[in-house]
């Protein structure tokens, strides 16, 4: 058994051992969420009885009685309006950040990062009473602020990184092949901007879409309150049977549109794509 | 084609410093000019203001007779190869080579005619579908001459092209500058800090330094006769070994013996002067001729530091008495000549010389030998403004 052969090996147990662990709650929870309610206690993996009704009590009632229609809007509009609005603003400071000397440059940097670091918890009771004297609580923008803050020191600092690694020279060969600055831009640094806007804008989405802390904390009606919130006022179908089935169910929904997200995705976000424009 | 004019051209950048100060330089319709300069010199900055990539801050700079200065690089209709080739990564070959086409509008038959054209010469046609990170350092070199050849454009611009390839690649890349250049007879302006690129390629050649134009020339120009201590000690390879001298009633004293000033020099009166001469200008003085040694020339003995033997030459490293030979000019060289010579242990007081001998000489190291100076081919120049006696203009 040569070398090669034996690391082969390693490599794939390891490999193995990682996905099982990080695979087999989500099984777990498909299996629940397949359950009739008689059976979610039956300790089995594989179902024995499948049935689809937790996910139709979820959209049971139409938009109005239906315990998830609307916080699932409300997850999908926040978490998309959240990741636009940070990438448009982040790709402007971090396109500066990246490419012009300015005073202050090292200071914003280093003010993202502390934003980064800052522990969320300790601003949600200062938020809690500004946001109800300034009418944001339980609003779309109450939380979405609260998003952008966090997501864009993350945003900036991944297109930092992404934008360094551009070779801008390509820009001027551009223009004297007889591009406009705006050709330029559109025709060569576009695409090759694209693959770290995308990552960036997959993180900050995932970030929006996840967030439980604001979405519990300064929300406190369907008209804002985001899924991973609404999950927790789920009731069972009377005040004796506990509502497993249909957060399993919920649970499986949520995580469906981050991996159409991710694989839709994963092609542009290709790294090396940048890889031999100049010397190599 | 079209014939490219600098008239004064300046650059001074915002925080002041001066790049190029008012450069003159006539480039006629289809020469090669070389561009040649030690780092920071301003060749590059230059070739930028021909572009357009940089603007110009005091002057005129005209391509086939018209005033450019306002315009932006894609009006200007010229190629330009950069340094690190600048292809771009997400387009294969073909559409590299065919990009500048593309935003011309041209159509894409006759695009892809062109590019299968281009590919032709510089032998790309089978990489033609292949992206630029899968090309070797050579191949995108080639792809980014054939980006600018498809153009058939007024005025190519090459920015070091050769400079991120290894030596070997260089020797055969820049054969095929040569080539290409003779075969398409455009204007090429062609900026280097390889003195062995800018003697082999160009027509022309100009020599800057500190942003001013030193002297432009043919080859043979700058080699035989330079103006200044500068052009003197950067042309050539091992550079002109240089030596404090005096002329004094009319004679002109070296560290390594005496002869009559002559011609030499010039209108110059007695005072000090910087010597120079070639390495090939020393020969051992057993090989050379009686007749040869009788009718000019100066016999002296050194002692050997070092030899080195290429087999088709052999050099010989020795030292001179001298105080130095001060000038700024020739300071600018000091880091291009230590990596060139090696002549890293110049001892205080001491001046060494390279002299380039014939490879049947048996000069030992360590020993003392008669060498023979060629004092016909002594370059003279004056220590306060570094010009050549000789080139009095």
């Amino acid at each position: 058994m040569g070398r090669g052969s034996r690391d082969y090996a390693l490599w794939s147990i390891a490999i193995v051992v990682v996905l099982v662990f990080a695979l087999l709650p989500v099984l777990w929870l498909i299996s629940l969420s397949l359950k009739p309610s008689a059976a979610i206690t039956d300790q089995s993996f594989i179902p024995t009885e499948f049935s689809l009704d937790n996910y139709k009590s979820l959209f049971e009632g139409g938009i109005d009685d239906s315990p998830f229609i609307k916080p699932l809007i409300n997850s999908i509009g926040i978490a998309l309006i959240t990741t636009v609005i940070s990438i448009v603003l982040a790709s402007f400071a971090a396109y500066a950040i990246a490419r012009l000397e300015f005073p202050g440059k090292r200071l914003i940097l280093a003010g993202a990062l502390a934003i980064a670091m800052f522990p969320p918890i300790s601003t949600v009771g200062p938020l809690f009473d500004m946001w109800r004297t300034l009418g944001l609580y339980d609003t779309w923008p109450g939380l979405i602020i609260p998003y952008l803050t966090f997501s864009l020191p993350l945003a900036i600092y991944v297109l930092v990184a992404f934008f360094r690694e551009i070779p801008w020279d390509l820009e001027q060969a551009a223009q004297v092949d007889g591009a406009t600055p705006f050709q330029a831009f559109t025709k060569v640094i576009v695409p090759l901007a694209a693959p770290g806007v995308f990552t960036a804008a997959i993180l900050v989405f995932i970030f929006a879409w996840n967030d439980f802390l604001f979405a519990i904390s300064l929300t406190s009606s369907d008209a804002s309150r985001t899924v991973p919130a609404a999950l927790a006022f789920f009731t069972g179908e009377s005040s004796f049977t506990q509502p497993t089935g249909s957060i399993a169910a919920a649970a499986v929904v949520v995580t469906v549109p981050i991996i159409v997200f991710v694989l839709f995705f994963q092609r542009r976000i290709v790294s090396g794509l940048t890889a031999g424009a100049v010397k190599g | 084609m079209a014939e490219i004019v600098l008239d004064a051209v300046s650059k001074v950048f915002p925080d002041g410093f001066e790049a190029v100060k008012e450069m003159n330089l006539d480039i006629a319709d289809g020469e090669f000019m070389i561009l040649v300069g030690p780092s920071g010199c301003g060749k590059s900055t230059a070739l930028r203001m021909i572009a357009g990539l940089e603007d110009i801050s005091e002057g005129e700079l005209k391509i086939g007779g018209d005033v450019v200065n306002d315009k932006a690089p894609k009006d200007r209709d010229i190629a330009m190869v950069f340094q690190n080739y600048a292809l771009y990564p997400h387009m294969t070959v073909r559409e590299n080579m065919g990009f500048a086409l593309k935003l011309a509008g041209v159509d894409k038959g006759e695009i892809n005619e062109k590019v299968e054209e281009a590919a032709e010469t510089l032998d790309l046609t089978q990489h033609l579908d292949r992206r630029p990170v899968n090309l070797s350092g050579g191949q995108r070199q080639r792809v980014a001459m054939g980006r600018a050849i498809v153009r058939d454009p007024k005025a190519f611009l090459m920015d070091e092209p050769l400079s991120n390839l290894d030596a070997k690649l260089r020797v055969q890349m820049r054969t095929e500058v040569a080539r290409l250049q003779t075969q398409l007879e455009t204007t090429m302006v062609y900026v280097t800090h390889d003195q062995t690129e800018a003697m082999t390629l160009g027509d022309r050649v100009a020599v800057m330094r500190a942003g001013a134009l030193q002297q432009v020339g043919t080859p043979a120009e700058l080699y035989d006769t330079p103006k200044n201590l500068f052009v003197a000690g950067f042309i050539g390879s091992p550079a002109m070994n240089f030596m404090p001298a005096e002329i004094a009633s009319g004679k002109l004293v070296l560290p390594i013996g005496e002869i009559d000033a002559g011609e030499l020099a010039g209108g110059h009166g007695d005072g000090k002067v910087v010597a120079g001469l070639r390495p090939e200008n020393f020969e051992d003085a057993s090989i050379v001729g009686d007749d040869l040694k009788r009718e000019r020339g100066l016999v002296f003995e050194a002692e050997i530091d070092l030899v080195e033997s290429l087999g088709s030459d052999l050099y010989a490293y020795f030292h001179v008495k001298s105080e130095g030979v001060q000038s700024d000019q020739l300071a600018d060289l000091v880091e291009d000549r230590l990596d060139e010579t090696g002549a890293a242990n110049i001892r205080e007081g001491e001046e060494q010389v390279v002299a380039r001998l014939d490879p049947t000489s048996e000069v030992k190291r360590g020993g003392r030998t008669e060498l023979w100076a060629d004092t016909a081919k002594l370059h003279l120049f004056d220590p306060e403004n570094g010009k050549s006696l000789k080139a009095r203009d």
